[in-house]
């Protein structure tokens, strides 16, 4: 089916567009932008014509950073719930880690992975990769057949790499697939038992505290590597502000360095937890105001080049119990838009920045084809209404997992439409 | 005057009018433990549910007593839990204690914030019996008790709170109680005995024994948990002792009537040596007895007792 959008403000940083116009979707792709791009006198199938006066229009987005718990641990998420919860949340495209049972750290399951998500058929799912045999951080994968497989990028996300020598020979050896290395960055000696940000928080609530040198030293490090090899790196879920002051004087010196942050990042402090809420314990851990400020500067500088959720769905058997066994992550891609939409009611960061954080940058770190309504490629839309309000009700998402620590929340602003491949897969 | 809450979670939330309630009531109670028959019938047909995740004698033997001397039924239960052993859930023992209607759960639970997840839960009133590192309100209030008697008044006084402060719930309670009841307190130990931002809680901070109890009034030891040096906070006792144990010598510098506290169990010799331990200046033992004071005036003013 073909879809004319009339009367939509298109952002897309990508052809530096924004401005009131019509984009016609034609075979899946985008075939024209413009006024007055379809007449109705034309004897060619009619498209479904949308008005989306007051509507902004965009790039499908792209959350890089999620875990669709398939294969391994269904009962938390599946590729179909997952990917629902992606298009509700106006994302397009996810890319989803490899921490599942089995670890995604061969062609197998990489192809599993695809297979699913081509059987859903709603949002495109990207899977990564282990960069280590288990993740185990001794081995490294297979590079170049599990990218031949279909892997766009590589993380030990969860098991973040202790060991120098390893991190480097994957920058290495990454650099010449052109593929990315998605690092997580914690010192585990440093982290270790720790629950929640180290400060007057976790000093008051009796919790084993993270400090900010777990991250930055391994943001640190990673740099230091991608410098001395020449290679790039992505720094994931930026959490504290010296990762942020690090990335910020790594980009001024012209490394590769890309990074992205998690809603929660700049929506909530440790504060959060401060009545043991479960949901709200999360890896790396909430932090503190100040860090909260940095992150909103490093997003509106551009040293944060992208927002990804990094979904971690939880069933309530890891989430309703003692805070201390309590499994760490919240899922985040329903509400993901609207957290970050509200940076831009703030006048923290523009639309069109926030654009580019959550659909054209993702694409360019990642090496996907996505992330442009360029003539030609994929139709892959959103349709964001950014007046309309809602209350977040976790009872209401369509992720299997219900871990949100943002529950009765009032948002404004969510996608009213979403289109992948010239289908819609979303509409409210 | 009642509490205002179902619930004794903790310090940090209670009022100084209602630190005054319990420790006037608990004063009240001292008598009925010195007499001939120990009981009366205040809490006749009351259930109380001792629910003990980690092991304790001395709390949990407070409680029990507590409870009986107003003759209130109770049930002491033992449980085991952890993040690995697949056992029932806290949630699940919660709702079916709660399904055989007690009137007040005590929890002691090694993670902190447990019974704070309980009485979301039930509707029963808890009484947080030690969670984790965070509060043990009824070892403050017998410590506020224990200094109000042999003070008179805890406003104005110097406190020193001496020890593993980071992984002390006996600090912190009493940190909140002591200092919203107007004492001046002074926490030391080793700095990576410290937790990160504790002066925000309005106390300050020393790094030396001696500083930290010159010229004051009351000086709390705290227990040096022995796994510790696991997580490398302290080198070994050997060197813990040579600075951080109140002896004779040092005591000196305290006020001449300083009294002397501890929570317990004590490392005699550790944090603590046996002369002062046993010395004129300990209320260790005063301690202990308040205790069980403090216990029956929380149970009397949760079931709905008024002074």
């Amino acid at each position: 089916m073909n879809i004319l959008l009339k009367g939509g403000r298109i952002i897309d940083p990508s052809q530096n567009i924004d401005e009131k116009t019509d984009i016609l979707v034609e075979e899946g792709k985008i075939a024209q932008i413009g006024q007055d791009i379809y007449k109705s006198t034309e004897t060619d199938s009619a498209p479904k014509i949308l008005n989306l006066e007051g509507k902004i229009v965009v790039p499908g987005l792209i959350d890089m950073h999620t875990h669709l718990r398939e294969p391994g641990f269904e009962y938390k998420e599946t590729i179909q719930t997952g990917c629902e919860a992606a298009v509700a949340g106006g994302f397009t495209s996810i890319a989803c880690m490899p921490n599942t049972n089995p670890i995604n750290d061969n062609r197998s399951v990489t192809e599993l992975i695809r297979r699913q998500a081509t059987q859903c058929n709603l949002a495109n799912v990207y899977p990564i990769a282990a960069i280590s045999k288990g993740s185990e951080g001794i081995t490294l994968t297979e590079f170049g057949d599990l990218k031949d497989a279909g892997a766009v990028g590589f993380s030990d996300d969860g098991r973040p790499v202790m060991n120098s020598a390893l991190m480097r020979r994957a920058l290495e050896y990454a650099s010449s697939l052109n593929i990315p290395i998605i690092s997580h960055c914690e010192e585990t000696n440093l982290s270790a038992d720790g629950l929640m940000n180290e400060g007057i928080v976790s000093t008051e609530l009796g919790l084993q505290g993270i400090p900010n040198i777990a991250e930055d030293i391994m943001v640190a490090r990673d740099i230091a590597i991608a410098d001395y090899t020449n290679t790039s790196v992505h720094i994931a879920h930026v959490s504290t502000a010296g990762s942020v002051r690090l990335i910020r004087k790594a980009k001024e010196r012209g490394l590769e360095v890309t990074a992205e942050t998690a809603p929660h990042y700049f929506s909530l402090t440790d504060e959060a937890l401060m009545e043991y809420d479960t949901y709200a314990k999360v890896y790396p851990p909430l932090r503190s105001a100040d860090d909260v400020t940095a992150i909103k500067e490093g997003l509106f500088d551009g040293t944060i080049d992208a927002i990804a959720s990094d979904h971690a769905p939880h069933s309530l058997i890891e989430k309703d119990v003692e805070f201390e066994y309590a499994f760490s992550g919240m899922i985040g891609l329903e509400t993901s838009l609207s957290l970050s939409l509200k940076l831009v009611a703030d006048g923290n960061l523009t639309l069109d920045q926030l654009i580019l954080k959550m659909s054209t940058n993702p694409a360019g770190i990642l090496g996907i084809p996505k992330g442009t309504l360029k003539i030609g490629s994929d139709a892959d839309i959103t349709v964001i209404d950014t007046e309309r309000k809602w209350t977040v009700d976790i009872n209401k998402f369509r992720s299997k997992s219900k871990n949100s620590p943002f529950n009765g929340w009032n948002l404004k602003g969510m996608a009213v439409l979403t289109i992948a491949g010239g289908e819609i897969k979303y509409s409210v | 005057m009642k509490l205002s809450s179902k619930d004794v979670l903790g310090i940090k939330n209670l009022s100084v009018d209602e630190i005054n309630l319990i420790l006037d009531t608990a004063e009240s109670f001292i008598e009925i433990s010195t007499r001939e028959i120990k009981k009366v019938p205040t809490l006749r047909g009351k259930t109380v549910i001792n629910l003990f995740y980690e092991p304790s004698t001395r709390t949990r033997t407070s409680f029990e007593i507590a409870a009986k001397r107003l003759s209130a039924d109770t049930i002491s239960i033992s449980a085991t839990t952890s993040s690995v052993v697949k056992g029932e859930t806290l949630i699940d023992t919660a709702r079916n204690l709660e399904a055989m209607n007690p009137d007040i759960i005590v929890m002691r639970h090694s993670a902190a914030g447990a019974p704070h997840m309980l009485s979301r839960l039930i509707k029963q009133s808890i009484i947080n019996a030690g969670d984790g590192a965070h509060e043990h309100p009824t070892q403050a209030l017998l410590d506020m008790m224990t200094i109000k008697e042999k003070k008179g008044e805890i406003e104005g006084l110097k406190v020193a709170i001496i020890g593993d402060i980071a992984h002390s719930r006996v600090a912190r309670s009493n940190i909140y109680g002591l200092t919203k009841m107007g004492a001046d307190v002074t926490v030391a130990g080793p700095v990576t005995m410290m937790p990160r931002d504790i002066d925000k809680l309005g106390v300050k901070v020393h790094y030396h024994l001696k500083e930290a109890i010159k010229n004051v009034d009351i000086i709390m030891m705290l227990r040096i948990q022995l796994e510790r040096q696991d997580d490398i906070i302290f080198p070994s006792l050997r060197e813990y002792s040579n600075y951080y144990c109140l002896n004779a010598q040092n005591i000196k510098l305290a006020k001449d009537d300083v009294l002397v506290m501890h929570p317990g169990p004590i490392n005699r010799g550790v944090e603590i040596a046996p002369d002062i331990a046993d010395g004129p200046y300990s209320v260790i033992l005063d301690q202990v007895t308040n205790g069980v004071a403090v216990r029956m005036a929380l149970l009397y003013l949760l079931t709905g007792g008024k002074r």
